[in-house]
């Protein structure tokens, strides 16, 4: 029953896509609009096919920016979390910190860092953790500051020492709400590399974006657009999925509701 | 938890009292009398400003680990089954996992939750994710229990269920038992003494000692001793101010909660 209704799920979600597209098609050639400002659809999906390798390859560097700079994001904002939950300085000291450099514009940022570090790897990955690492810090925090005073009380009284309690309680208890800051922070992850493209790079889908509009070639423009789209899509689901798999109590919620209270 | 910056508040004055091995004492008293806050002493998880809570002849500093505890909500892990919450316990106390495994199923089983082992605790009800709760405390065998208002966020006939669930699981194991309630039926129907508080600073008004015959069934609450006890207790709240009296005297009836 289950795999059905996920079916059914897709289903729809992918049948609105189409119609998204249909409509993009329709209006193209019914307005007759220039290729150079709106490509109709197919077009599109022909010049992705066509210039496939070349997209791939370029998809493979924006994907790996992205990661790298959101597996730093979680390496960092989990503990940075944990700590400001813990200490109250950690917690003064660290917020204004933290809330300014999220208000910071990160397009204006990134030239500096392309002063500072290059062309290469590092002034796209520090880009992106810039932006990725907020989101993750703050839902963490508001994750572990739920665990009230009666799991604590459990803890104590339970005589777990502060790691077990923090990997058998804090931690489990907190991971749907860091979870939501982790979808979160992947798709601002992905902003951030295609940011981080466009200040300097040679190589990326936000590199081939930028030099394929300042050339006019609105088809490879929008294909590059496409790709991004569709890697933004597959990074979120990867998110999604590791979400399913590492919190599988909140999974049976749809269940349980059909299933009502049972007596007491 | 921090009381830093706040008022200090006189919370409870002299508060003396024993509980025996063995023996089922019920801390009873409105809300704000501090009943709850003598069980976290009792229990460790708070030191008094003055005075001690002495266990076995030794004052009690920390958390009393050894103890089982039951809090008013269940407290229970929700990406832990039924049985693994028990086991948390049991993991904790370094216990055998096979041998606890096999307790904590004959446990569960014992309250009625055979068949719900692997239940998540938002697939069960109010009452079974208290009753797991219970199993929780009780995995080690403890010789101490105690019972922060267990029932009281339960519906009034699951009250009585677990009542008489905890009299049977009471006298099976012997644990002394200290059991914080605000229902003076409950206090009576499963305590050997109730110690009956009164407020601010919360204060012992009387040591009541119930001494009617275990296994108790819930028709000895109709019998005449058991509204004796009811209304002995009642009338100490009628004469600390707590309750009221309209027109005649206070019947037994009255008292619950």
């Amino acid at each position: 029953m289950q795999w059905r209704s996920i079916a059914r799920d897709l289903g729809i979600s992918a049948a609105s896509l189409v119609v998204l597209l249909l409509a993009w098609s329709i209006f193209v050639q019914s307005t007759g609009v220039k290729e150079f400002l709106l490509p109709s659809p197919e077009k599109v999906l022909a010049t992705m096919w066509a210039e496939r390798s070349t997209l791939l390859a370029e998809a493979g560097i924006t994907a790996w920016e992205t990661l790298l700079g959101f597996a730093l994001s979680v390496a960092i904002g989990i503990p940075v979390a944990l700590l400001m939950t813990e200490s109250r300085l950690a917690y003064l000291v660290g917020n204004p910190l933290i809330v300014g450099l999220q208000t910071v514009p990160k397009i204006a940022v990134a030239p500096l860092l392309v002063v500072w570090l290059g062309f290469g790897l590092s002034p796209k990955v520090i880009v992106v953790v810039l932006v990725a690492f907020f989101p993750i810090v703050v839902n963490a925090v508001a994750g572990f500051r739920s665990v009230d005073a009666d799991m604590r009380n459990l803890g104590r009284i339970l005589g777990l020492g502060r790691m077990t309690f923090f990997f058998r309680i804090s931690l489990p208890h907190s991971l749907p709400s860091i979870f939501a800051g982790l979808k979160v922070a992947m798709t601002l992850a992905l902003i951030g590399a295609v940011v981080g493209e466009f200040v300097g790079s040679e190589r990326g889908l936000g590199h081939l974006l930028l030099s394929s509009s300042a050339r006019l070639n609105s088809l490879l423009s929008f294909s590059a657009l496409v790709a991004l789209t569709i890697l933004g899509l597959l990074l979120y689901a990867a998110v999604a999925v590791a979400e399913w798999l590492a919190v599988p109590w909140r999974r049976r919620v749809d269940e349980s509701d059909v299933m009502g209270g049972h007596s007491g | 938890m921090s009381f830093r910056g706040r008022r200090i508040i006189e919370a409870l004055r002299d508060v003396s009292f024993d509980v025996a091995a063995g023996e089922f004492v019920s801390l009873l008293g409105p809300s704000g009398c501090g009943k709850s806050t003598v069980l976290s002493l009792v229990a460790g998880l708070r030191a008094p400003t003055s005075g001690k809570v002495l266990c076995d002849g030794q004052s009690v500093r920390a958390p009393v680990t050894s103890a089982g505890m039951v809090f008013q909500k269940p407290v229970l892990l929700e990406w832990r089954s039924a049985l693994g919450n028990v086991l948390l316990s049991a993991d904790a106390h370094g216990m055998d996992r096979a041998v606890a495994e096999q307790r904590a199923r004959a446990l569960l089983a014992s309250v009625g939750l055979a068949g719900f082992e692997h239940a998540y605790p938002r697939e069960l009800s109010g009452g079974m994710q208290q009753r797991a709760a219970i199993c929780r405390a009780l995995i080690h065998e403890p010789t101490r229990l105690l019972m922060d208002e267990p029932f009281a966020a339960l519906d009034a006939i699951t009250r009585d269920q677990l009542s008489v669930d905890l009299g049977r699981l009471f006298l099976e194991r012997r644990p002394s038992v200290l059991f914080v309630t605000h229902s003076i039926p409950e206090a009576v129907f499963l305590s050997d003494k109730v110690i009956v508080m009164t407020n601010r600073p919360g204060t012992v008004d009387r040591i009541v000692n119930i001494d009617l015959p275990r296994p108790r069934s819930l028709h000895v609450r109709q019998t005449p001793r058991f509204g004796g006890f009811v209304e002995e207790i009642l009338e100490l709240f009628v004469a600390a101010g707590l309750l009221r009296e309209e027109g005649g005297g206070v019947r037994a009836g009255d008292a619950a909660a």
